[in-house]
């Protein structure tokens, strides 16, 4: 999502000049620290706050935390082009991502030990799959963590028996495959099917605000929010709010 | 001397291990001049990076890994020089606050680079900074107590501290003994010869070690990940409280955190060229003066 | 004697702070200072520098207690005692859904597991593959040269030693992550492209500098009256390397070993961008992915809220870190320092 705030950011920044916003990256456990340590206004995450977080940003900080779902994604499961896999269910991911299935070949692929890369565990993305995937259970030990989903793309599109998952945006240079709920059928993670909510790992992307936003970050909002803001989240490949998601934020 | 076929065997070993070191340095500074020289133009030198961090170029990055190691340099030089003078002008030998400062300044010369990065953060950021907010201001929201381009700085003056030292150490013991003894035979005072003496004839050396810990700490990334170094900021700090970009930094994260890493490898081996120009031509610098201020020691 | 291991000192006073092996010359102090009278400002300003040489022992002692400040609380703390349990960070435990007693570190989740084991293992073993590689690169580079290398060749090599030793380690992470790795797997057919090969690769450049220098220092301060001596008696040069030079270089050796691993085993970047991340209970197969102790705290310490447990271990990591240089350290210079006795003695 970084690169999504980045693209906010600067063109907000351009529109107003003189006003300036400060982009920092990490996952979204990072975003929330930077809230609870007070050191960002706001925080983007692809994940809900915990109650935790919230306990400690009264604690510390004494506010109410304020949500704003800014963006839809779609997590995608990245695989390398040269894999010839066409879906997965959701218990076969959760076996691969566990380390119980690790061979291609036992999921309807090529004989193929599988390589897993999963996200740092500061990302909103590894939250997510960890909570809708692994329901709560721990992903196999080697499962290799890097620092951001490009880090994943890029391991993903160099590795035969590579897998991975991530925000749609950046599923460039890989192949994304369909996913199936537990008891349905696969679908593919298009805008409509996220926009629906058939494609089952999607998500909203939020920004959370420590107590109400206000000044620079309430026009920051406001024009993430706009029109002008939420055609920056297609130009990055995300997909833009549904009409209805945006009114009930307001 | 005749050798014999175990010498030959000997030496041919030991220049194998020569051979491989070479290689790999070869290759290292092959690749990415190689790749990054076709980068570096007046655009990519002079811009700010463009959203998606690739596009435009790396001008905060560099001002920023510049704007640091000046506030480092002028915090932590002078201490550094400071230790090396009492080290070798006022210490005797024995003395065993000597010996101690000299034990801690080995053994902070090998504190690991992220420890450095949590000292930043638990002394500066949260202890002084966080002390600062609380005696100056009734807000919550923090305005020292955060990263910021200052605390940066000051970790790594720490960081580089024991380079000065020992550098200094070095430069001041090659000004001869004589003529320090003469200094004081003329009635000068101990500090007159130190200040009128010594450090001039000194002071080769002296800029030397300055130098190498101005280019080991322009390229240290780890202590500066949590104190202050931010992933995308086109705007140039101006201000201590503010954060900043680096050169080092955003390798990393172009490296690691880019959404396409194929497109971001032109842009990635431009910045770590121009980080790798930016420490050599320092180290370059350095021998050069040292080597000047040795010859005319010498003469 | 004096003079020429002191010379050898001068040759690298390069960067490195510690790799200088050099014993104290005569004493600065003069009978006649202090006999005339001494305006105060210069009083001061010795005073000031008096303080000012202090800065580095304060700075340790300030990173030591700051660093324990943030972790220490964990032996109190209610919030902590809720979410981890002080002997599950050391030992193994049978969590919910394993069938035996696990080492597992995932930070993140219900219940977060924090056992610094695995860790501590994956440090281990990027440190000694590293060490298996720069031992024998950087002590027989420094024989080369000091034994057998031309005079102009040496003149080359040591500047391009030092060059090397001035290259920032995330310059060697990123050489590492894009270009060691695709050549390492290709070459190899490794399963995991980072692994903790790739990652000593590049450790072992940086500690390469640090073993040579410190080596080559201690062979060419072996006194040359031991080695003519040798050769007088008809020993062969090879004879007088092995048997004669090098034994009496040892403690240097050791101590170049010693502060390289030190170094390594406190890398950061390096192994977070090129050792794949992966908290693996493995000790002796190095095409697995690693995770270390530095790349952990670099890579989750930005993430958690200040007092978190999550936050206090990542500390102690620190702390238990910051403990394994410092003693690290010590035995470095308790080596040097017997070099120095050995050579000065004989």
């Amino acid at each position: 999502m970084v690169i999504l705030a980045q693209n906010w950011a600067q063109a907000f920044m351009a529109a107003n000049p003189g006003k300036v916003i400060q982009v920092s990256g990490g996952g979204s456990g990072t975003g929330m620290a930077a809230l609870i340590n007070g050191t960002a206004d706001l925080a983007n995450a692809s994940r809900p706050i915990k109650d935790k977080e919230r306990k400690q940003l009264a604690k510390r900080r004494d506010v109410e935390v304020e949500e704003f779902r800014v963006a839809l994604d779609a997590l995608a499961v990245y695989v390398p082009a040269s894999n010839k896999i066409e879906s997965l269910t959701i218990p076969q991911l959760k076996s691969i991502f566990r380390g119980q299935t690790t061979n291609w070949k036992d999921v309807g692929g090529e004989d193929k030990s599988i390589v897993l890369y999963s996200r740092e565990n500061s990302s909103g993305t590894y939250a997510y799959f960890k909570e809708h995937v692994l329901e709560d259970e721990d992903f196999a030990a080697t499962a290799q963590t890097l620092p951001g989903t490009a880090a994943v793309i890029n391991a993903v599109s160099k590795d035969a028996g590579g897998i991975g998952y991530g925000g749609i945006a950046y599923a460039e240079g890989v192949r994304t495959v369909k996913v199936a709920p537990a008891d349905g059928e696969p679908v593919e993670p298009t805008m409509e099917n996220a926009t629906s909510g058939k494609y089952p790992l999607s998500r909203f992307l939020k920004i959370y605000s420590a107590g109400k936003a206000s000044g620079i970050a309430k026009e920051y909002l406001d024009y993430v929010l706009s029109d002008d803001g939420q055609k920056i989240v297609e130009g990055v490949g995300y997909y833009p709010l549904p009409k209805e998601a945006t009114a009930a934020a307001e | 001397m005749r050798y014999t076929s175990k010498d030959w065997l000997l030496a041919g070993l030991t220049g194998v291990s020569l051979a491989v070191i070479l290689l790999l340095l070869a290759v290292l500074l092959g690749q990415i001049v190689w790749h990054g020289a076709p980068v570096i133009s007046a655009e990519f030198l002079s811009q700010s990076p463009g959203a998606d961090m690739v596009s435009g170029g790396i001008w905060p990055a560099i001002y920023g890994t510049v704007f640091m190691t000046l506030l480092m340099t002028i915090a932590g030089v002078p201490v550094g020089i400071a230790t090396a003078i009492y080290l070798t002008e006022y210490a005797s030998p024995r003395s065993r606050i000597a010996k101690i400062v000299r034990i801690a300044v080995n053994n902070l010369a090998g504190v690991p680079s992220i420890v450095f990065g949590l000292f930043g953060l638990g002394f500066f950021i949260i202890f002084v900074g966080g002390s600062m907010d609380a005696l100056l201001y009734d807000d919550t929201t923090p305005v020292w107590g955060k990263p910021s381009i200052l605390w940066a700085s000051l970790t790594l003056a720490v960081l580089t501290l024991p380079v000065v030292i020992v550098t200094t150490e070095e430069a001041l013991r090659t000004v001869p003994q004589e003529f320090r003894d003469a200094s004081l035979a003329l009635g000068a005072t101990r500090f007159q010869t130190v200040y009128k003496i010594v450090l001039p004839n000194a002071r080769g050396g002296i800029l030397t070690g300055v130098i190498l810990a101005v280019s080991r700490g322009a390229g240290e990334v780890a202590p500066i990940i949590f104190c202050g170094a931010a992933n995308f900021l086109p705007y140039l700090p101006t201000d201590l409280r503010d954060m900043f970009m680096h050169l080092g930094y955003h390798v990393y994260a172009l490296a690691t955190q880019s959404p396409n890493v194929d497109a971001a490898r032109p842009t990635l081996f431009g910045t770590v060229l121009v980080l790798l120009v930016l420490t050599f031509s320092l180290n370059l610098l350095a021998v050069i003066i040292r080597a000047r201020s040795r010859a005319s020691l010498r003469s | 004697m004096t003079e020429r291991v002191l010379e050898a000192s001068e040759r690298t006073r390069a960067a490195k702070t510690r790799q200088r092996i050099s014993v104290r010359p005569q004493s600065a102090k003069s009978k006649l200072a202090g006999s005339f009278h001494t305006p105060l400002w210069h009083r001061v300003a010795e005073r000031l520098i008096a303080i000012l040489a202090l800065a580095a022992v304060l700075a340790i002692a300030l990173i030591f207690v700051f660093i324990a400040r943030e972790a220490v609380p964990m032996l109190w703390e209610a919030e902590f005692a809720e979410e981890v349990q002080i002997r599950d960070l050391f030992f193994a435990k049978e969590w919910k859904g394993y069938d035996e007693p696990v080492f597992i570190w995932q930070p993140v989740g219900e219940p977060a597991k924090f056992n610094v084991v695995p860790l501590f293992i994956g440090s281990l073993k990027v440190t000694l593959l590293a060490m298996l590689m720069s031992v024998p690169l950087g002590v027989g580079c420094a024989m080369f040269i000091a034994l057998y290398a031309p005079r102009a060749v040496r003149e080359v090599v040591k500047p391009v030693i030092e060059l090397l030793a001035g290259i920032p380690s995330v310059v060697l992470g990123f050489f590492a992550l894009m270009v060691l790795a695709s050549w390492a797997q290709a070459t190899f057919g490794f399963h995991f492209r980072l692994n903790a090969f790739v990652a000593a690769i590049g450790l072992a450049l940086t500690i390469v500098p640090v073993i040579f220098t410190i080596s080559e220092d201690a062979i060419q301060a072996v006194p040359s009256t031991l080695t003519e001596a040798a050769l007088a008696l008809g020993a062969r040069k090879y004879q007088v390397a092995l048997r004669v030079v090098l034994p009496a270089a040892i403690p240097g050796i050791a101590a170049g070993v010693v502060l390289g691993f030190g170094r390594a085993i406190g890398e950061t970047m390096i192994v977070l961008m090129a050792s794949g991340n992966a908290a693996i209970m493995e000790l002796f197969d190095f095409s697995t992915s690693v995770r270390t102790v530095t790349a952990t705290i670099a890579a989750e310490l930005g993430e958690v809220a200040q007092g978190d447990p999550h936050w206090r271990v990542l500390f102690l990591l620190g702390v238990m870190l910051f403990g394994v240089t410092f003693v690290l350290n010590i035995l470095g210079d308790l080596f040097i320092q017997r070099l120095q006795k050995r050579l000065t003695a004989s």
